[in-house]
């Protein structure tokens, strides 16, 4: 009689295995062949630890290291067709962490002590980072990181010193949105700030409301009075009626992803409301399927804050958008921000060995902290306060908004506040949303 | 060599973490004749626990283990008790597959009602740079290493239990025949209770282990519990030593492909080689073929 069960289970295994073999096809290969060729001689090797496949897509994270790993082989091409570094040409060694922080601080130490590279460059993720920083820190080398802007990186203690992050502090990713609306003229007084809890999604929300409240807009709704919100339909919903009720002029929405923004919008609709301003911290920088998920007139006047992206207007981010369609094919817009985020961190790394003549940590960490140092990067100029943040990062981080387009037609995803665009209003025509 | 080596300890010492993990599904399914869908979540339950007793009470995560898994195991006979034991008749299995999926649903609510969706991850004396052992060059960290001896050391407990005890004696004739161990006066649904508290209290060093190495939130039990399954099926159902084998076979296999190969198409090498296994030898790497004919 157990036949019947052992079929079964074989048959779960073999769907489950077909799966899995279906999901890898089109991965690309992550290894560092096809480097342009370049200067001969002893290379400088550069280990770096990703998160490119393992249990769970490596935590969530195999995407984004994979792109991460493009970035970083894209810059070491570059550099190495171009004289390589101080003569030598780049040679990456490359681990998979599998997304486990006890693999990402057993990679690096690997790495330094057994295969003795040079120089070590920072896996994707600030978790993977708290991870790795505090390895490279005690055996004195220096870790730039592109991707880790969560605030628990810049709380790592003695860690910090040898951290330097390129990326915008989260924390910050709110503040061209908050300046530019504390100078708009006859500005709303009032705003909301639900949120869920998330370590990406609340620091901007709170350090947004913290500069609004000192010019003089008032907070009438704050998790940090009210309670936070939880990721439940119901609890998103009262949230959200509950921002209805107060009516702010401006709404700033602490979200991780297009379903929460979905439902504060479908709230809002059916009970007429619409805030003058619309930020959420995450979902309408999602494209289409944001606009999916929504409908398309009710994205316009959306805005998201975000950082560098395929058109962003650098000549260095340019030239490597080129690099990349080159090696990778695509278009501008499909580019990852990571890709430049950890291309920057090459350039970092790059810069300071040019400079100090050298791959010697110290002279490195010392030359990195340097008050008056700064590199042009493909995220723009970078430099480094006493934590390893950059202190450069408002530059580069900017705000985006749906918009009708002259004229009419779909929706475009424009940068405002930097870029040509203007911050429009949200319009009041909403129709209620059909999914929620 | 040095690569080769470092992908076949890799290999080798997370392969012990996996099946440390297994251990307990395999036991279950081995004795019970029930799939325990919600041992993933159990998992992940272990980790919360160590993490709430070093976090809040600055227990060190090994010396927990003397609190986490004595309360697992009472957790385990609950569970049995109130879910599984009312489950008769030919449908047993089947519905033992929805039973433990209902208890997977339940504790991943609790566990985000508790701890919210954010990951989670554990920064001990045991994942710092400095705890590793220096062999030979090579450098490998505590918790892989004592991870590996906690899946031996509970292999051998159980192993001791089934064949050297009084209660062993019990659970072979209950995993060979109900009826007939009725009859010669076994308290099957004793055995049953406390295998399945057995089972689910090795979860408990197979989650902080896992939590030392890994960053967890309520959702990491579904892509262990299909890890753990495939292992298991691997290993041969009901093999307390193939689930620790198979283990560490697969997952050494994996870290080959991961460093000679593409990283990416481990997953892949992992489900094959079950698929293989599957094929050409149904009962598993260490299963008895009779076994799975009866």
């Amino acid at each position: 009689m157990r036949r019947p069960r052992a079929i079964t289970l074989r048959l779960a295994a073999v769907t489950a295995a077909s799966a899995a073999v279906t999901a890898a096809c089109g991965i690309t290969h992550a290894g560092t062949s096809g480097l342009a060729a370049g200067p001969t001689g002893t290379p400088i090797t550069i280990g770096i630890s990703e998160p490119l496949s393992g249990p769970n897509s490596a935590q969530g994270f195999a995407a984004d290291g994979q792109a991460c790993l493009k970035g970083y082989e894209l810059w070491a091409s570059d550099v190495n067709s171009h004289g390589g570094l101080l003569g030598h040409p780049v040679k990456l060694i490359v681990m998979n962490d599998r997304g486990w922080p006890a693999s990402t601080i057993y990679d690096y130490n690997w790495l330094i002590k057994h295969d003795h590279v040079d120089l070590v460059l920072a896996p994707f993720s600030s978790l993977l980072t708290k991870f790795a920083a505090p390895t490279t820190q005690k055996l004195g080398y220096a870790l730039v990181a592109g991707s880790a802007g969560a605030p628990s990186v810049f709380t790592l203690g003695a860690a910090d010193h040898n951290l330097f992050s390129t990326t915008i502090p989260v924390a910050q990713e709110l503040m061209p949105f908050a300046k530019w609306i504390a100078g708009v003229r006859g500005h709303p007084l009032t705003a909301a700030y639900p949120m869920v809890s998330d370590p990406f999604a609340d620091p901007p929300v709170t350090t947004a409301k913290n500069y609004l409240g000192t010019h003089g807009i008032k907070a009438l709704l704050y998790p940090g009075v009210n309670g936070y919100t939880k990721v439940s339909n119901a609890a998103l919903t009262a949230d959200a009626k509950m921002v209805v009720k107060r009516n702010p002029g401006i709404v700033v929405l602490g979200s991780v992803a297009v379903p929460t923004v979905e439902l504060f919008m479908h709230v809002f609709a059916l009970n007429g409301y619409t805030p003058k301003y619309f930020i959420a911290t995450s979902g309408p920088d999602q494209g289409q399927a944001f606009l999916n998920q929504v409908g398309t007139g009710n994205a316009v006047g959306m805005m998201v804050p975000n950082g560098w992206y395929g058109g962003y207007a650098n000549a260095l981010s340019h030239v490597m958008v080129q690099d990349y369609i080159a090696r990778y094919g695509g278009t501008a817009s499909t580019i990852n921000g990571d890709v430049a985020e950890s291309y920057s961190a090459g350039q970092v790394i790059a810069a300071a060995v040019r400079a100090t003549g050298g791959t010697n940590q110290a002279q490195i960490i010392a030359w990195l902290h340097r008050p008056t140092t700064s590199v042009q990067t493909v995220v723009g100029k970078v430099a480094f306060g006493p934590k390893g943040d950059n202190t450069l990062a408002g530059q580069t981080a900017s705000v985006f908004q749906w918009q009708t387009p002259t004229g009419g037609g779909a929706p475009q995803f424009v940068e405002v506040l930097r870029g040509n665009g203007a911050v429009q209003t949200t319009p009041v025509t909403k129709a209620p949303l059909t999914k929620s | 060599m040095g690569t080769f080596l470092r992908a076949i300890t890799d290999g080798v010492l997370e392969g012990g973490v996996y099946g440390l993990m297994a251990v307990g599904l395999t036991l279950i399914f081995g004795v019970l004749d029930i799939i325990n869908i919600a041992q993933g979540i159990m998992v992940v339950l272990g980790a919360y626990l160590s993490y709430v007793l070093w976090t809040h009470l600055h227990i060190d995560v090994f010396v927990g283990l003397l609190i986490t898994i004595p309360a697992m195991f009472i957790l385990g006979v609950a569970i049995q008790y109130l879910f599984i034991r009312p489950l008769r008749g030919r449908e047993r299995t089947s519905m033992s597959l929805l039973a433990s999926y209902a208890v997977a649903i339940i504790t991943e609510g609790i566990l985000y009602q508790t701890f919210g969706s954010n990951y989670l991850s554990m920064s001990t004396y045991w994942t710092s740079p400095s705890a590793e052992f220096h062999v030979f060059g090579y450098y490998l960290p505590y918790i892989y290493v004592l991870g590996f001896a906690l899946a031996v050391l509970f292999v051998v407990a159980i192993y001791f239990m089934l064949y050297r005890t009084q209660f062993g004696r019990s659970v072979r004739a209950t995993m060979q025949d109900h009826t007939a161990a009725r009859l010669v006066g076994i308290d099957v649904n004793r055995v049953a209770a406390v295998t399945f508290g057995i089972g689910v209290a090795v979860t408990a060093a197979g989650g902080m282990v896992y939590g030392e190495l890994y960053a967890f939130n309520p959702n990491t039990g579904y892509d262990l519990i299909s890890r753990l399954l495939a292992i298991v099926i691997l290993g041969g159902m009901g093999s307390i030593g193939g689930a620790l084998a198979g283990s560490v076979l697969v997952i050494t296999l994996a870290s080959l492909v991961d460093v000679y190969w593409n990283p990416e198409w481990s997953t892949v090498v992992f489900y094959g080689a079950l698929v293989l296994v599957l094929v050409f030898r149904p009962q598993g790497l260490f299963g008895r073929r009779e076994a799975r004919a009866q």
